[in-house]
């Protein structure tokens, strides 16, 4: 079965985080109208490789570039408003609907991709 | 009430307070040009309050909707107005009329719809990816 998971590679816990993600940006939308809420966000590469297995990619060699770790692990941050309203919110609609936007395709591609695997999976199973 | 569980909760609270935000604005046009014997009589602008409903596991997932707290009176006040031939106006002539700005409500109508769009926008997004996954593999 672990074969078959790591087949798969990163695209499963991707696809999980950007559905949580995009409920998240779905809150900040619901409440562009309610005074003093805070808008949400997640550092998705962070959160991403937080729950990879291996993590970041390890360097062996002094020659070897070290990803760029991390500090902020993955959890649940504030969006910084470019222009703040007066009551207290800190929701921009324009930027929560790109931000929204983004995340869909991006969720689209990879669950493209983990169709694609998963199709390349089945015609090796059947061997036709 | 129940916990927010998914983009259904969300959305669709806070589309139904959108629409109650709509439902006051309603009100106040269709209030908006009438008339009262006396200040107290007099129909004053109302407005709904809303407040963030955070779900019991917001710490770590986020997730927050809309809840309207109640409806407000507006702290604007009746204007008493110059009409003598109308049948309730007293003795110099005056009668009281509603506490409405037009313009504001106006504005009000409009950003309540745009984000009532807004809402259903995301949960038709999301559903047609939720079709999309499950089909996942066909």
């Amino acid at each position: 079965m672990n074969s078959i998971r790591d087949h798969f590679g990163i695209h499963d816990d991707a696809l999980t985080l950007r559905s949580k993600r995009n409920n998240i940006l779905a809150s900040n939308i619901a409440n562009a109208a309610t005074p003093h809420f805070k808008a949400r966000d997640v550092d998705f590469e962070a959160s991403l490789a937080a729950v990879m297995p291996s993590g970041l990619i390890s360097t062996s060699n002094n020659r070897h570039i070290a990803q760029a770790g991390n500090s902020t692990g993955g959890g649940l941050l504030y969006r910084t408003p470019i222009n703040p309203s007066l009551d207290g919110n800190t929701v921009e609609l324009a930027v929560e609907q790109m931000e929204f936007s983004e995340n869909v395709v991006r969720y689209q591609s990879s669950l493209t991709l983990l169709n694609r695997k998963i199709s390349g999976l089945m015609s090796a199973i059947k061997g036709e | 009430m129940s916990g927010i569980q998914n983009i259904f909760d969300i959305s669709g609270r806070a589309m139904s307070a959108q629409m109650t935000r709509l439902n006051t604005v309603a009100s106040n046009l269709a209030n908006a040009r009438s008339f009262a014997d006396s200040k107290e009589e007099a129909y004053v602008a109302i407005k709904p309050l809303f407040e963030t409903e955070y779900a019991s596991h917001a710490q770590t997932s986020g997730l927050a909707t809309v809840n309207v707290r109640g409806i407000v009176p507006s702290n604007l006040e009746p204007n008493r107005v110059h009409l003598p031939q109308h049948p309730k106006a007293d003795a110099a002539g005056y009668v009281w009329g509603s506490a409405v700005n037009v313009e504001e409500e106006m504005v009000e109508m409009l950003e309540a719809s745009r984000q009532y769009q807004n809402n259903l926008e995301v949960v038709s997004t999301l559903r047609s990816l939720m079709m999309r996954t499950v089909n996942m593999g066909r």
